[in-house]
């Protein structure tokens, strides 16, 4: 025996190392599940190599900066006068953009809403990646000594970029959203479905668990549900590029929002706000439509009971309402005629109990009953219905 | 154009200083990792296998080629989120074969380095997509043509590579 192994020397060497990867890859599969596990390489391997990745990239950027910020300006202040009037432009914008947005929140606050919003934010930058096109992965410049934790979640500008894996002092291991291992729960914006985005084994971002009887078309916006508990909802991931049918489920393709292979610079969220209704605004065990009644301008009983029916009346005599809308939805009161049940209901907070995938409330973290309906139940009959813009501003809800 | 030994005396074992023999593979690890971030079309090359393959062709000893080839394998899979011992599997094999075939082989010629690199290439893709998929149960998409190609680039790059890295041998 020992014979065979002097004679097969260079053939035994390679066993026994061959052997011994085999076994210790073995292991790590078996002890996959523990999250915890940092092995002792990958540490010396990243400390080793991220800070001359970091030294260069900030080298880089400091002759960036110097040679942009002082030396090269032609164009300077042509841009200058352009972004002014772009500033202008989004100026008026935004006072329309507060106004919707005021108005969602106080419908929020009144449906008992909570929402995930965005509180805290660190700019990191990207230093290096995994140098493997089978593991999307990158570095960032920061780790656990700038607060970086596990699974927090690295945007742009644009959309999603993906989740931090792994921590080490002074960086962060970041998993792309179009690698084959990572998950993330979105839906398509315009239908309300719901699905899973993660990588193909090309690193194409593919939007799983769709049924395929659904009409998700190319150009479809997919945005985050909030309910894995690392996006907060809303955010862009992408659109839909292709849409094939493979039996039971679609088979899409997303374009991600984010440039996954350019990213210089990311942002990890390091600070999410549940957003819950404030307690002034919806008081005690006193129920949303009861100071929606109180704040509503009355009608006279007499006016009601010679129209008889208010909602005959709404129909003749006071303009349309527009129930497109969630506020609209809420303004008409129930018992009136107006019925919130049957007006177009906005579909995050109504699911089709018929078709699952629709429920954007499962693991989100919103209330899984349907917030409409009790104040539809509960109603105490009301005058009026008047149109949200007919209303004087102190008469809304606040 | 000669490919073949004639006998094991004809073959020049080449050495490396110290210095060199540790930088090569570390900057080889480096531009695998930072490179493609600056420029992405640059991952389609993998300079550490390139230089697997000419420490174990140059040095001309299996046991050399098969460690070094398995330390390189090790730290490439460190900086990734895969288990460790992935790319160490692929390339103990790689570094294994490579110092054995260039007792047999002259491998100082540009076309023999083209071809032997373009089947390493190959047989690395090989191992490391049937050990990712047998052992550590993740599916992988192999497409031919991408990987064909991926060989021809990285047996290009690895003619003009080996020029470069020439100069750092000394004969033994």
């Amino acid at each position: 025996m020992e014979n065979l192994l002097t004679r097969h020397r260079n053939l035994s060497v390679l066993a026994a190392v061959l052997f011994v990867q085999v076994f210790g890859l073995a292991v790590q599969v078996k002890r996959s599940n523990d999250p915890q596990q940092t092995r002792l390489i990958r540490v010396w391997a990243v400390a080793t190599i991220t800070p001359f990745e970091q030294a260069i990239v900030h080298t880089q950027g400091a002759v960036y900066g110097v040679w942009h910020n002082y030396l090269y300006l032609r164009g300077v202040r042509q841009e200058n006068r352009d972004l002014k009037a772009q500033v202008e432009q989004l100026k008026l914008e935004q006072v329309r953009l507060s106004q919707d947005a005021s108005q969602a929140r106080r419908l929020q606050a009144l449906l008992g809403f909570k929402e995930q919003s965005i509180l805290q934010t660190m700019p990191a930058q990207v230093v290096g990646s995994s140098g493997s096109e089978q593991s999307r992965s990158l570095f960032l410049d920061k780790g656990s000594e700038d607060g970086l934790k596990k699974n927090m979640a690295v945007i742009t500008s644009e959309g999603v970029v993906g989740k931090i894996l792994q921590i080490y002092p002074h960086t962060a291991q970041v998993l792309l959203i179009n690698d084959q291992t990572s998950g993330l729960g979105a839906i398509v914006e315009r239908l309300r479905l719901q699905g899973i985005v993660r990588g193909s084994p090309n690193g194409e971002t593919m939007l799983e668990k769709v049924m395929a009887d659904e009409e998700v078309q190319p150009g479809d916006k997919v945005i985050t549900t909030g309910g894995d508990g690392i996006f907060p909802k809303g955010l862009p991931v992408g659109s839909i590029v292709k849409v094939s049918s493979s039996d039971l489920f679609l088979k899409i393709r997303l374009h991600p929002a984010a440039d996954l292979s350019r990213l210089e610079e990311v942002l990890v969220i390091t600070k999410l706000q549940e957003v819950a209704p404030a307690s002034g605004e919806v008081a005690g065990s006193q129920r949303a439509v009861d100071i929606l009644a109180a704040r509503l301008p009355g009608v006279p009983e007499k006016a009601a009971a010679k129209d008889g029916d208010v909602s005959n009346a709404a129909s003749r005599d006071e303009p349309k309402i527009e129930t497109s809308t969630p506020a609209a939805i809420l303004e008409a009161k129930p018992g009136t005629g107006a019925k919130a049940t049957t007006a177009p209901v906005p579909r995050p907070i109504h699911p089709d109990p018929a078709k699952p995938q629709r429920n954007e409330t499962t693991g989100s973290p919103h209330s899984s009953a349907d917030p409409l309906e009790k104040p539809a139940q509960s109603a105490k009959p009301a005058p009026v219905l008047k149109p949200i813009a007919e209303q004087p501003a102190h008469d809304r809800m606040q | 154009m000669r490919l073949s030994q004639t006998s094991p005396e004809q073959v020049e074992v080449y050495r490396f200083p110290w210095l060199a023999a540790a930088l090569i593979p570390a900057l080889a690890i480096f531009f695998q990792a930072f490179v493609p971030v600056q420029l992405p079309f640059l991952s389609i090359f993998d300079v550490p296998l390139l230089v697997t393959i000419f420490l174990g062709v140059t040095r001309r000893n299996p046991v050399t080629g098969l460690l070094t080839g398995c330390v390189i394998g090790l730290i490439q899979d460190s900086l990734t989120h895969h288990p460790l011992g992935v790319y160490g599997i692929a390339k103990t094999v790689v570094g294994f074969g490579a110092s054995s075939l260039g007792v047999k082989l002259d491998v100082e010629n540009a076309a023999s380095r083209f071809l032997v690199t373009y089947g390493f290439y190959l047989l690395h893709q090989f191992l490391y997509f049937s050990v990712q998929r047998g052992l550590v149960g993740q599916a992988l998409g192999w497409a031919w043509g991408h990987e064909l190609l991926a060989g021809l680039v990285n047996a290009v790059a690895a003619v003009a590579l080996f020029a470069v890295l020439d100069r750092f041998k000394q004969r033994n």
